[in-house]
């Protein structure tokens, strides 16, 4: 399987030839940032328009096809748009937080965006408490929802922003508590090494019922987390209009937009790692030549690959559910989830500690 | 309580998977969009579609419309005004004979008193529905046609 | 029927009750809220439910025409009420015997300017309140309004007429919305009140304390403007009051108007208008699902319904050339014959729609989501259901039997067998699944209809000139969302003295008030999702 450290360590070696220490990493730096951007940029748009044509299929409908063979350039266009948009400015707003949360937001999603493993090589950070580390980075998201629904002077935003908050803290827990149950498993809150743990099998395989019931749970608290629908409660088009962003215009409102997406896409990208298998490709145990086959997709495919199929699953929720309520929402995880998460880590400690996996 | 906890649990899923199963099922058949401006040469609309009111007019040019007004009259919204002429036939009767019958679309609410009311069926509503313009004024339309006259009443008819 | 009069001459010896079918009940204004009283309370009365409550300018004086219909005994009676003089017309309130009667007496007051002495928010209902004069009064000089091109400040306080222990008329004020209150605006454009209507809402944090609603953002005055048109011209304007019962608006005036000329119209225009309502009443109930759905946040089941509506309306426009503004009804029967395809057409639908009710059952129905946000919320009880006048759906949710076909069997209506869905719950899962269930219905009705219409014309040829009888005549159908009522008060000319919808619109956002208090955000989106307002309706 092709490594990705051989491009990213040639490249190194190259600068380091006729560059110094200091300059070579300083140049590293501003690749890497150029590199993360870009895919952040691409990723969303790619999202956005895969989206808009997902949810039309599910309604009978063809989506945009306008722009572009089958729609394509669609979201590209959008951005566009987006871009070239007037910032309006708003009276009687705390300006400074106003014009700070959406950067919170997407400074938020593009760190934690930056720690997933794509590819077998293809890691930016990686040290030894990965998985917290995402989970803190991306909670600071919740920050710039809460600056943007109380600093926009709108009760409509006042209202989101503190769903927002509720539903954040509490399936911060759900979210937390079922990476817990599979750092427990394998040992280490390393993204690199939990990858590699898998070589042998994914967790939702090799882990017995407790994984895959944390890997249940952390699909639902991850879409709950993402704002998404069924757990669109900030933005609750049809009671708060459009919750927390109602007075963001232009790029601002694109920032949450874009936010929204890449979370999203987090949230795949964690499950993917954690549970199943990340970047490994699928081996079923005594099939040589089918494993051999699947060596040759590269690994970044099979990132993608389950990613995007996690992706098209939180699509399907959120295209088929109604909005849940306020206390509905609690109640999931309050009364369903986390007790339901409590116990599951538990025998999964148990299934560690007595050794009762292969 | 027990039991009502995980039945509850289970029996939300279950609904929730039915729910995704006809979402599922519908994501993979035909699409209803109807694709606007591409098919508009397939497109037909049903013939008794109100989309724009129109004065008859036959291969020769010639309208029916005898300027008497009653359309003008029943028009709930004055929408139509009939501009007429008065002039001397060759027996010396003074005879109304139509300049102009001004229709504005903008104010047309489609009531149809105008087509029923006729009585010389001059007027129809035509299956015309690409009606966008720029400006209100273009809504105003003159429905005779440039040098139309009156269709003569055929006379082997009294005969 | 003389037993009645009996009675109320026993209570109101002065009134002059006239005989007839619905009698009427002329009483002066001093001797009418003792009359009403008894009204509602005596036994042998018991009229619980205000049908129609019509401002008239009768020349001389200003009044109003109440029309009262007994649940319970199944009798109707009309009173008539003048006020003492035009420059300072009053009347009692009725709004505490009657709940609908509270924005219905605003509507006249804004109207007419008759103020109602102790009812406890006199502002206007519809017009602005800068507004100068009462516009359907007929001395009301338009002039007085040009157009205003400032935003109307919006009152929290609200003027009342209090009379004291000594019967002394005093003006005071009632506070709607404290200083301190977190009022938030719903509307006039929001996505869930389906139109321009305009809720202020008081919240404790997402709970919902008070519901104001501010109504007449789209206020176009078509009884006004039915004033000065033939009797044709008004026709064309009920199918933009509540355009999701075109058919059905339309039908109203048509019956009124029919039945003060004494026109027969003929079977199969009778056959074809009964299909037309039930097929309007089913797309209207697939709209309604559609937007319920979309309001409780699911999109996807809001593009299944329309997919199914727009079966309809094509079957609808090939007949009838429109697809909301049908235009299909005229005085003695219909515009014309039904297209030659139209009965495959139906039948076909009537196959269709089953399958497609399953599916919006799997998908929504079942979902456990929207049960619970469904079950026991917003739970209207019978008697208020009444006492506001909410009928159709949302009244029958609450297990009162309105249904005007059963009640007053008009067009085939008597010939065909079908079932009046009745719910006990009275809560928004109980609205919705009447919706659904009647459905059901309506396609039975169809699937009986459809294969018989009789041969025949499809209407009779009236005068192009159509004149009314003097008198006053009220007539009402089964509207998609309730009892739509027409009044045409007739001085023998060719247009109408007074021409008065009773919609069903208005005492359904009337209610939203009891039933959204102590709700969530949420919850008041359900609601008002679930009575299936329509706002032209209510505006009017």
């Amino acid at each position: 399987m092709f490594d990705f450290s051989v491009i990213t360590g040639w490249v190194d070696r190259m600068l380091r030839s006729f560059l110094p220490e200091e300059a070579t990493v300083l140049v590293e730096f501003v690749m890497i940032g150029v590199a993360i951007l870009l895919g952040y940029a691409v990723i969303a748009l790619v999202l956005i328009y895969t989206e808009r044509r997902v949810c039309a299929f599910f309604q009978c409908r063809v989506g945009p096809n306008r722009v572009g063979p089958w729609g394509l350039t669609q979201s590209f266009a959008d951005m566009i748009k987006m871009l070239t948009k007037e910032l309006i400015t708003i009276n009687n707003v705390d300006r400074f937080l106003f014009n700070l949360a959406p950067f919170i937001v997407i400074i938020a999603s593009v760190i934690s965006f930056s720690c997933l493993p794509f590819a077998k090589g293809l890691e930016l950070i990686d040290f030894n408490v990965g998985a917290f580390f995402v989970m803190a980075v991306s909670s600071m998201g919740i920050v710039g929802i809460l600056l943007a629904g109380w600093s926009s002077n709108n009760k409509y935003s006042l209202i989101g922003a503190m769903r927002s908050g509720a539903q954040m803290i509490s399936y911060e827990l759900s979210i937390g508590m079922s990476i817990l149950t599979i750092i427990v498993f394998t040992d280490t809150a390393q993204l690199s090494l939990i990858v590699a743990n898998q070589a042998d099998g994914w967790f939702i395989f090799k882990g017995h019922v407790p994984a895959f019931i944390a890997f249940m749970i952390y699909l639902i608290a991850g879409t709950a987390e993402t704002n998404r629908g069924p757990f669109d409660l900030p933005e609750a088009d049809s009671e708060l209009t459009a919750g927390y962003h109602t007075e963001y215009s232009g790029m601002h409102f694109g920032f949450f937009y874009l936010a929204e997406y890449l979370n999203m896409f987090i949230v795949a990208g964690m499950a993917t790692t954690l549970f199943l298998g990340g970047w490994m490709p699928l081996y079923i145990p005594g099939w040589d030549g089918f494993n051999r086959a699947m060596d040759f997709i590269p690994s970044l495919f099979w990132f993608l690959g389950k990613t995007g199929v996690l992706i098209f699953i939180m699509m399907w929720f959120k295209w088929t559910f109604p909005r849940l309520r306020i206390d509905q929402l609690l109640t999931l995880e309050w009364k369903y989830l986390l007790p339901i998460n409590l116990v599951n880590m538990f025998v999964m400690v148990m299934v560690v500690v007595f050794e009762w996996h292969w | 309580m027990k039991t009502n906890y995980f039945y509850g649990l289970f029996a939300g899923l279950g609904s929730l998977l039915t729910g995704m199963k006809v979402t599922l099922r519908e994501f993979f058949t035909r699409k209803t969009t109807e694709c606007y401006p591409e098919n508009r040469s397939a497109l037909k609309m049903y013939e008794r579609f109100r989309g724009t009111l129109e004065l008859v007019h036959n291969e020769r040019n010639e309208h029916r419309c005898v300027a008497c007004g009653i359309c003008e009259m029943n028009c709930p919204n004055g929408t139509i005004h009939v501009h007429a002429d008065v002039v001397e036939d060759e027996n010396g009767k003074k005879k109304k004979v139509l300049r102009e019958y001004e229709y504005d679309l903008g104010s047309c609410i489609f009531c149809q008193l105008c087509v029923v009311n006729c009585p010389h069926q001059a007027l129809r509503f035509s299956t015309e529905f690409e009606h966008a313009v720029f400006t209100r004024e273009k809504l105003v339309r003159k429905l005779n046609r440039e040098g139309s006259v009156l269709e003569e009443k055929k006379t082997e008819d009294k005969l | 029927m003389s037993s009645l009069k009996e009675h109320i001459l026993k209570i109101v010896p002065e009134a002059e009750v006239s005989e007839g079918e619905v009698p009427v009940v002329n009483v002066s204004p001093g001797a009418f809220r003792t009359l009403a009283i008894h009204l509602r309370e005596d036994a042998g009365l018991q009229f619980d439910y205000l049908v129609c409550m019509t401002g008239m300018d009768f020349g001389e004086n200003l009044g109003v025409y109440y029309r009262f219909r007994s649940t319970v005994l199944r009798q109707e009676l009309t009173v008539r009420v003048e006020t003492v003089n035009r420059e300072q017309p009053e009347l009692m309130t009725v709004a505490d015997l009657w709940a609908t009667a509270e924005l219905n007496e605003r509507e006249v007051f804004d109207f007419f300017g008759i103020r109602f002495i102790n009812h406890p928010d006199m502002r206007r209902l519809f017009l602005r309140n800068d507004w100068v004069g009462h516009p359907l009064r007929k001395d009301y000089d338009p002039a007085l309004n040009d157009v205003r091109l400032h935003s109307d400040e919006t009152l929290d306080t609200a003027p009342v007429l209090e009379v004291t222990e000594e019967g002394v008329v005093e003006e005071k004020e009632n506070v709607v919305f404290g200083d301190s209150e977190y009022v938030v605006n719903i509307g006039p454009q929001h996505p869930a009140t389906h139109g321009v209507l305009r809720f202020r809402v008081s919240l404790e944090g997402e709970m919902v304390k008070k519901v104001d609603v501010n109504c007449g953002y789209i206020h176009r005055g078509i009884e006004k403007m039915c004033e000065s048109m033939t009797y044709p011209q008004t026709l064309a304007l009920t199918d933009r009051l509540d355009y999701l019962s075109a058919h059905q608006n339309r039908h109203a005036l048509c019956r009124c108007i029919e039945q003060a000329m004494g026109l027969e119209v003929p079977e199969r225009a009778q056959y074809i208008r009964t299909i037309m309502d039930e097929l309007t009443r089913v797309a209207s109930h697939l709209l309604f699902w559609s937007t319920f759905c979309m309001d409780l946040g699911a999109l996807t089941a809001f593009f299944y319904g329309f997919r199914d509506r727009e079966k309809i309306l094509n079957l609808l426009e090939e007949t009838c050339g429109g697809r909301l503004i049908m235009n299909y009804n005229v005085i003695g029967g219909v515009m014309a014959d039904i297209h030659p395809r139209f009965v495959e057409g139906v039948k076909e639908f009537i196959r269709y729609l089953p399958g497609a009710m399953k599916e919006y059952h799997e998908i929504f129905t079942g979902n456990v989501i929207a049960r619970q946000r469904m079950r026991g919320i917003g739970v209207l009880s019978r008697d208020k259901a009444v006492s506001f006048g909410v009928t159709g759906p949302s009244g029958r949710a609450s297990g009162w039997a309105c249904d005007v076909r059963k009640l007053k069997p008009y067009a085939v209506y008597d010939k065909v067998a079908f079932d009046e869905v009745l719910r006990e719950d009275g809560d928004v899962f109980g609205r919705y699944m009447v919706r659904l269930d009647e459905i059901t219905q309506s396609l039975r009705i169809l699937e009986q209809l459809i294969d018989n219409i009789p041969a025949g014309p499809y209407s009779v040829k009236t005068k192009p000139v159509v004149k009314l009888p003097e008198g006053s005549y009220f007539t009402s159908v089964e509207a998609s969302r309730g009892e739509f009522g027409v009044l045409i008060e007739s001085r023998g000319e060719k247009n109408p003295y007074r021409l008065k919808f009773r919609s069903p619109g208005l005492p359904l956002v009337s209610v939203v008030d009891t039933l959204a208090t102590g709700n969530k955000i949420a919850d008041l989106i359900a609601i008002g999702g679930s009575l299936d307002y329509v706002v032209p309706d209510i505006d009017r």
